[in-house]
């Protein structure tokens, strides 16, 4: 890395919550994504090239932070899945909303955790979002070293501890809640998805329909023919502007709510990939205590420092937990509300464009003689 | 008449006795000279078609075409016409039709007029007032001879009824059987009548059974649907409407249950048609054409059914996906409901519910627009599809017509051949034999020739009068459809203004 790094730096020059990630850059292989960010100080705008690779790199740096005291309670947003320029069908299932259309809603996504990062008060301070945000040149590639923050490294056996018993009623709780949200928030992202995919059919097979229309038109001078070729012409507008109808709502559907029950059950993913990390500190705690009671004389004095040292971590990870919970719940609420109200608007000015789009339709056929 | 009837002709080898009761006087044509006879006469049924035309001043036998024509019919025909007016006593020129008494003043015009323009003209050409409903589907009777009635509703002003609003109870096979009447009289003679719905085994089966769901109901549906237009468009026919058999379909509280309807459901007349098209060109009738009005017509009509096929397969094809449309947003209206109901946060837990109840009122709207899909558009075009095959039928008569008048000419040229042999024998008898048969192949010839301009006359009238119901017919549904539409937007408009207040009610 070169160029204006200010290695002690760990404050954001750049405001949050309005970066932009305007376009992406197909050179057949690779994806590049511009980022434009606000100077803090007024003068200006950094713009920045960025590929997933380095929005990973990003990722890593945020959670290989061991220095920070209870790192691993925080909620980390989420990255979306990587994207390719040529997608298999598998990999458009697995990115659900932000796979269809354009690269609209992935860029949206992208931002969206951005501003997510650069708005954490923990996460902001790290010089990597300095880095990725203001750098001209590309950030390192080296990957950072994995860590349990990973998910990827979560070997199967600990997934056994995710049923395991708290000592805390609230996050006993908040574990089980947590649990059925994420399970509905995919359900309604998948079931509207769903919904979305078969409008654009609709819009598809209403512009068929009308494309069929034109092939009736028939030539001549014949007042009945005329009269019939009036009647196709006339109709195949009507159905462009259906087709137009169907594709503006499910557009509506796509930019506010689908994006956002995406948003949603994806950052209820990270809350339960924050908990299962309680809960395997719980576990080693439980098993340190054990291990102190248990030592023989000579390891002992050994084994309640590790068992104290546990016990501080589990505190800070608590700390950290129950205030991530406490923001990530305005968060999502705030957030569901602004795309709840959107889409209301958005469906509701396109109805009424549609409704008298219709009308002059209906008015036309009616004049006709 | 009745001197006519009792009267049979000499070596009618294919003269059937007619079966129903009703249907005794079939068609004698009368002579347009002695309406006031017609009157008089107390027929309780049938009339064999519109009245007499310009050809009537020659009044002749015409039983004595009735064995020729059978002899070119495909056999199909005879089953499907068993139930009407036998093929052998069906003459070709267009018959006056048997007045039935209740008709009372009415027909005093149709005697005064000579010419079918003059009639339409009278009667305001396409503007009939008559409207028909189909509706109260019943069941009647359990298990495999189960049936279902439907109520047949008829409100008019016109004077051809004794009454301006009735009702009677009809099954489908009825209506199969009324098709099937009328189609025996006039397709033949170059009137396009339109087909009845098609049968349905497994729907009916269905239906029987008790099946109480919603496939069988929807199966009701459409088939009361497709009854009521096919009624309507058989009584805007200014010709069918006058027709005895309608009227009596109409009217009559009881009608005889139509025997062999198997092969009355227009998938049994369109084989009957392909089948009677296929001997055509068996023949490989090489027509001169002196008209190239027909074939003009023949080719558009040969590309209208294909546009309309296609037309079609995209209509259903979107009603598909609108059904589907229907069923995801019932889905994520569930899930938006569980997710409601997990909620914590009580202003959002409860604009999600509000959120479910929306979608699944969009839901019902994407269901009533689909049948709106369905039943307009899809089922109009479908029913174009099937009128198509009845304009061929007559494309394809008037071709048969042609060809028995130049077989007559060919017989009748090989008779004066073998007559002009004969004068150089010395039998007199086999002479006299050779000109009688002349003297009938010539009155033939000329009966052919009259027949097929008559039927080339009757369809370019059909064609010209299809061609303004088919654009007035679809424009009607067009409005129907885009009123639909309007609707729509306005019940969403209504819902997503009741939601926004709660969306916007969150924290």
């Amino acid at each position: 890395m070169t160029g204006e790094v200010k290695e002690k730096m760990s404050v954001l020059t750049v405001h949050g919550h309005n970066i932009k990630v305007t376009e992406v850059l197909n050179d057949g292989d690779a994806l590049t994504f511009i980022i434009i960010s606000q100077k803090l100080s007024g003068t200006g705008e950094y713009h920045v090239h960025r590929t997933y690779e380095d929005f990973e790199w990003l990722q890593q740096h945020l959670f290989s932070q061991e220095d920070v005291p209870g790192i691993q309670g925080v909620i980390f947003p989420p990255l979306p899945a990587k994207s390719h320029v040529n997608m298999s069908a598998k990999v458009i299932k697995q990115l659900g909303f932000l796979g269809i259309g354009e690269w609209q809603l992935y860029c949206k996504a992208l931002e969206t955790f951005l501003h997510q990062v650069a708005g954490h008060s923990i996460l902001s301070k790290n010089k990597a979002v300095e880095v990725f945000l203001t750098n001209t040149d590309p950030p390192g590639r080296q990957r950072a070293k994995k860590n349990i923050l990973n998910r990827l490294s979560q070997a199967v056996e600990e997934l056994r501890k995710e049923g395991h018993k708290d000592v805390d009623e609230f996050f006993q709780s908040e574990r089980h809640h947590n649990h059925v949200m994420t399970c509905c928030a995919r359900t309604a992202a998948e079931k509207f998805l769903d919904v979305v995919l078969t409008e654009q059919k609709m819009a598809v097979a209403c512009g068929h329909f009308s494309t069929a229309l034109h092939l009736c038109v028939e030539p001549g001078e014949d007042p009945d023919k005329k009269a019939f070729s009036r009647v196709c012409v006339k109709l195949s507008e009507v159905f462009d502007s259906m087709k137009k109808n169907m594709t503006d709502v499910a557009q509506n559907n796509m930019i506010t709510l689908g994006l956002c029950l995406d948003l949603e059950s994806r950052y209820q993913e990270a809350e339960k990939e924050m908990l299962f990390r309680r809960t395997c500190k719980l576990v080693e705690l439980e098993t340190a205590t054990r291990n102190a009671e248990r030592a023989k004389p000579v390891k002992k004095a050994f084994m309640e420092e590790l068992k104290t040292a546990t016990e501080t971590e589990f505190e800070h990870i608590n700390g950290v937990a129950k205030k991530e919970i406490a923001y990530f719940g305005g968060v999502r609420v705030e957030m569901l509300q602004q795309s709840l109200v959107q889409w209301c608007e958005k469906q509701l000015l396109t109805a009424k464009e549609s409704a008298d789009q219709f009308n002059k339709h209906l008015q036309a056929f009616s004049g006709m003689v | 008449m009745a001197d006519r009837a009792t009267e049979p002709p000499p070596d009618r080898t294919d003269f059937h006795e007619v079966e129903d009761g009703e249907e005794l006087f079939v068609e004698p044509p009368e002579v347009q000279s002695q309406p006031a006879s017609l009157a008089a006469e107390d027929i309780s049924t049938n009339s064999n078609g519109p009245k007499q035309d310009l050809f009537d001043d020659d009044p002749e036998d015409l039983f004595a075409e009735a064995t020729e024509e059978v002899s070119l019919d495909s056999p199909e025909r005879d089953i499907l016409l068993s139930d009407g007016p036998s093929p052998a006593i069906t003459p070709i020129t267009p018959p006056t039709s048997v007045i039935t008494p209740r008709i009372g003043h009415a027909h005093d015009d149709m005697f005064t007029h000579s010419s079918f323009d003059e009639i339409e003209e009278d009667e305001g050409g396409d503007s009939l007032d008559i409207h028909i409903s189909v509706s109260d589907p019943e069941k009647v009777g359990d298990g495999m001879n189960a049936y279902m009635a439907y109520k047949v509703t008829t409100k008019t002003s016109l004077s051809l009824f004794k009454c301006n609003d009735f009702s009677v109870k009809r099954r489908f096979s009825d209506f199969l059987g009324l098709y099937s009447k009328l189609a025996s009289k006039y397709l033949h003679i170059g009137y396009i009548v339109p087909p009845a719905p098609e049968k349905s085994i497994v729907g009916m089966t269905k239906v029987k059974v008790g099946k109480e769901d919603q496939t069988s109901n929807e199966f009701v549906e459409k088939r009361r649907s497709a009854l009521e237009r096919y009624l309507m468009r058989t009584v805007k026919h200014p010709i069918l409407v006058k027709d005895p058999d309608v009227l009596q379909f109409l009217e009559s509280s009881e009608l005889p249950r139509a025997v062999n309807t198997q092969a009355l459901s227009s998938a049994g007349l369109l084989r009957m048609v392909n089948k009677a098209a296929d001997a055509v060109n068996k023949m490989t009738i090489k027509m001169n054409e002196s008209d190239a009005w027909f074939e003009e017509k023949q080719q558009h009509f040969e590309n209208l059914d294909s546009q309309l096929r296609k037309l079609h397969t995209s209509v259903e094809s979107l009603v598909c996906h609108r059904k589907e449309l229907s069923v995801n947003t019932a889905q994520f209206a569930k899930s938006a409901a569980m997710l409601g109901n997990s909620e914590d946060h009580t202003a959002l837990s409860r604009a999600l519910s509000q959120l479910a109840e929306v979608e699944e009122k969009i839901d019902q709207l994407h269901q009533d627009q689909a049948n709106a899909d369905f039943y307009l558009f899809s089922e109009l075009l479908g029913d174009y599809v099937r009128l198509l095959t009845a304009v061929k039928g007559v494309f394809d008569h008037r071709m048969k017509t042609w060809q028995k008048w130049q077989d007559s000419q060919v017989l009748l040229q090989k008779k004066r051949e073998a007559e002009a042999k004969l004068q150089f024998t010395n039998k007199p008898d086999k002479l006299q034999q050779a000109k009688d048969e002349i003297k009938e192949l010539e009155g033939k010839v000329q009966q052919g020739e009259r027949d097929f301009e008559q039927i080339s006359k009757t369809i370019r009238k059909e064609v010209s009068r299809f061609e303004k119901e088919r654009v007035k017919d679809f424009k009607t549904i067009i409005i129907k459809y885009l009123e639909s539409l309007v609707q729509t937007q306005h019940q969403l408009i209504k819902y997503w203004e009741a939601f926004l207040p709660e969306a916007k009610a969150i924290s």
